[in-house]
This record gives structure tokens, C-alpha cells and sequence, in this order.
């Protein structure tokens, strides 16, 4: 009788701490925090370890599809090199002009860019949470709020960062807005994530004229990211609401670059996740809903 | 010493799923709608074996999972904690009864485990998560159930069968 009644009260408590710790996480506790990083750490390398099988199987049954689109590929990439090849003299041309240009404006020059290459180890969280992973932490150099691109094309910004291992949280989740513009019009507007797999454009000035098919790309207000890297392509303008489709989609993230840009940005080193959704100059006019 | 090490077999094997589900598996439209595989695990040991798997380990496979998604911190603990708790004490109600039924009940706590996870991570974000996504978690959910039931029933009469 007496365990029971103590295995009740053991129960509730548990409920009890559960729904408080849902509190906690809601008020960005630091320590909370630290306990989720630690964690994290320690998980990190057994589920790299425990999946490299898994890795294994899932390389080969893809290097057997590949092979079967071979030719296509190959006939393809040809093509697109030869169109390259022009696009590379034109850049190398106006890169030259620029550089002869920047030099007569005395202008101040964006600071280089570092990279640190690191494996997806984790993709999580289904329908609730978009976010992965990765196997660099802050002994690799990862910091808070630092770029994650794959490619050329922005995937995401780094939200935790663990001794060892670091949590990307991508363009789609719910929790992620980004200053962007249309790369047409230099339209500005805010990418918001909706746990869909194409986030929404919001914020855009009224009289901007968007059509599918126009790239959106990073804007560098709240001087986080560098402006200019892709993101999308506008998909669909429907009732108001404009979709983006991705460059790049979650499943096919193996390897991403982490991008220390330099650029310190209005992040504040340890206040956690929406931060720069409550940055203000990032923040167009019109209210939250 | 060796029962005590396989008494620890209902653990590690929802752990398992934990970390299986945090697995990469590059299959497109996959991550959004992969199964809730810890649930299954949870589920089970509570029918089978509730003395393996109590409530505390149901708590801490929750905030274990929760850290590993990135998920708020408590969802999982609060929803593998109340699985837990309502199918370990109507577990006499399974025993002897054929697989359907445990099946048809499982349909029934996953949908509302996910439903409840759906509304308090929703609440947390004060923005609704997208539906369909959500429901096509509890699809996959409850056609993973036969698979891994299975499995667990062949390690439990493997290695637990001595109680």
C-alpha cells in the first residue's frame, strides 16, 4: 500500500518536472543548456559509430543507382561545363573590373570567409523539429549563429554548439526567420520556416513584384550572414503567400560547411536559437503573428 | 550477474530506437514523417515487461530523446511517461490476448501521444505545426509497431524468458 502510494507520488512528480523543464527550455535557462550540450556530446560519437554500417549500405545502394544514370549524367555535366567555361571568363573579367574599382573607391573589402568541413551525424526531430547533427563542435572552431552552407547554398545557421558536435537548425524549421531579398528586385523580406519543406516568404514590401522562379538569396541585414548566398527559388505566389523552394533539401545534406564569415553580427554569444528573429533592424515593419 | 546484464536488454533496445531515429537515412520527404520509434519500445516492455522498464527509465528515454532531436526539453519525457504509466497499469488487460489487439491499442496511444506531443510543441512555439506531417508520423508509427514487436518478442523469449 505504502509502495504504491509512493510509486503514485514518484509518478506525478516525474509529470511534475517534465512540464517544468518545458518552462525552463521556454525561458532559454542556461542551464538547461549546458546539460543539453553535454549530453549531446557524449551521443554524438556513439551514433556516428553505431551508423557507420548503415553509412556503409546506404553508399553502396548509391553507387549502384548512380551508375544506372551514368550516361545521362555524364552527357549532361558536359554541357553544363561548356556553359561554365564561358561563365568563368566572364566572372574572371569583372572580377579583374572589380578589384580595379574597388581600389578607386577605397572601399572596405567584406572579410575573408573560413570554412570548417564537417559530417551530417544526426538528422532529427520528424514532423516537430527541422534541425540536424553535426560532428564539429567548438574545439573545431563551430560558433553560435555561424552560416551552415552546402555548396554554395545556405542550408542553415548553427544553434547549439557542444564540445564535440553542433546542432544545425535548417531554412524550414518553424523556429527560423532570415533576412533575405528577391535577387531581381533587391525586394527585402524575411524567410520564415514552417516546418514545411518550403518556408515562406514574409514581410515583402506590397508593391514588390515576385514571380515564380526568381532566386532569393541572402540580404546581410543583421550582419550575420554575407549577402548574396543562394537560397531558393520562388515557387509559388498563392492568396498572398509566397513559398521558396530550396536549393538544397534536407535528405540530401551529407557534408556541410560551417562558414565563419567573420562577421560578428548581432548574435549575443549565449542566448539561445530565435535570436535574430528578435534582432530589430532585422525585423521589418508590421507586427509579429 | 548475466540476468542482470540481460535485464538490461528492454533499456538498451528503446535506446537503440532512440539513436535509430536520429539516423540519417537521405530518403526523400523520410525526415519529415519518420516513426516514433522510442514509442514502440515504451510501449512493449510496459505490456511485457513494466518491472524492466518503469516509469523513471520511461522519464529519462524521453529526456534523452528530447536532447537528441532538439526537440523542447520535457515533451518526450512527459509523453513516454504517460504511455508508460496508462499501459503498464492496463497491461493484465494483454496478456493472452492475441497480437491485433495490442496492435489496435498501440494505433490508439500513438495517435494520442503524437497528437499531445503535436499541441505542446505547437504551445512551446507559439506557431501550430503543420498537420499532415504530424499525421503521417502516426501512419508510420503504427505500421513500424509489427516489425519491432516482433524483434522484441524474439529477444524477450531469447534472453528473458527466465521470469
Amino acid at each position: 500500500m505504502l509502495k504504491l502510494l509512493a510509486q503514485r507520488f514518484a509518478f506525478l512528480s516525474m509529470i511534475l518536472i517534465s512540464l517544468g523543464l518545458m518552462l525552463v527550455g521556454k525561458a532559454d535557462g542556461v542551464l538547461v543548456e549546458r546539460v543539453r550540450l553535454a549530453v549531446g556530446d557524449v551521443v554524438a560519437p556513439v551514433i556516428e559509430v553505431i551508423f557507420r554500417p548503415a553509412t556503409a549500405i546506404a553508399n553502396a545502394v548509391n553507387g549502384v543507382r548512380e551508375l544506372a544514370s551514368l550516361r545521362a549524367d555524364n552527357g549532361r555535366l558536359r554541357e553544363e561545363n561548356a556553359r561554365l567555361m564561358h561563365w568563368q571568363t566572364v566572372a574572371r573579367h569583372l572580377d579583374v573590373e572589380n578589384q580595379a574599382l574597388h581600389a578607386q573607391l577605397n572601399f572596405i573589402p567584406d572579410p575573408d570567409a573560413s570554412f570548417i568541413t564537417s559530417r551530417v551525424i544526426g538528422d532529427t526531430g520528424g514532423a516537430f523539429v527541422h534541425s540536424m547533427l553535426i560532428n564539429a563542435g567548438s574545439r573545431d572552431g563551430v560558433r553560435k549563429g555561424q552560416a551552415v552552407v552546402s555548396g554554395e547554398t545556405m542550408v542553415g545557421r548553427i544553434i547549439d554548439v557542444g564540445l564535440r558536435s553542433a546542432r544545425v537548425l535548417l531554412l524550414t524549421d518553424i523556429n527560423s526567420h532570415l533576412p533575405v531579398m528577391v535577387e531581381g528586385t533587391r525586394a527585402r523580406a524575411i524567410l520564415t520556416g514552417d516546418n514545411s519543406d518550403r518556408p515562406r516568404l514574409d514581410y515583402l514590401s506590397p508593391n514588390a513584384n515576385v514571380a515564380p522562379g526568381d532566386r532569393v538569396v541572402t540580404s546581410g541585414h543583421g550582419g550575420v550572414f554575407p549577402p548574396g548566398l543562394p537560397i531558393g527559388v520562388v515557387s509559388s505566389v498563392q492568396d498572398g503567400v509566397i513559398r521558396v523552394e530550396p536549393f538544397v533539401h534536407r535528405q540530401q545534406l551529407e557534408y556541410v560547411m560551417v562558414v565563419d564569415y567573420g562577421l560578428a553580427g548581432i548574435l549575443p554569444s549565449d542566448v539561445s536559437a530565435a535570436a535574430d528573429s528578435r534582432e530589430p533592424s532585422a525585423r521589418p515593419q508590421g507586427p509579429e503573428h | 550477474m548475466d540476468l542482470w546484464v540481460r535485464h538490461l536488454l528492454p533499456l538498451g533496445l528503446t535506446l537503440l530506437l532512440v539513436l535509430m531515429e536520429a539516423m540519417p537515412t537521405h530518403l526523400p520527404g523520410f525526415a519529415e514523417i519518420s516513426p516514433l520509434l522510442p514509442l514502440i519500445g515504451v510501449y512493449y516492455w510496459s505490456i511485457f515487461r513494466p518491472d524492466l522498464l518503469p516509469a523513471v527509465m520511461a522519464f529519462f528515454i524521453g529526456l534523452l530523446s528530447d536532447i537528441i532531436m532538439g526537440m523542447p526539453l520535457g515533451v518526450s519525457a512527459l509523453i513516454y511517461l504517460l504511455v508508460q504509466g496508462t499501459t503498464a497499469s492496463q497491461r493484465r488487460f494483454f496478456l493472452g490476448k492475441p497480437f491485433v489487439v495490442a496492435w489496435c491499442c498501440f494505433s490508439l496511444v500513438a495517435v494520442s501521444a503524437i497528437f499531445l506531443e503535436w499541441a505542446l510543441v505547437s504551445m512551446l512555439n507559439g506557431h501550430l505545426i503543420p498537420l499532415p506531417a504530424v499525421l503521417f508520423e502516426m501512419l508510420m508509427t503504427v505500421a513500424c509497431y509489427p516489425l519491432f514487436s516482433w524483434l522484441f518478442g524474439r529477444a524477450q523469449s531469447a534472453l528473458l524468458r527466465d521470469a
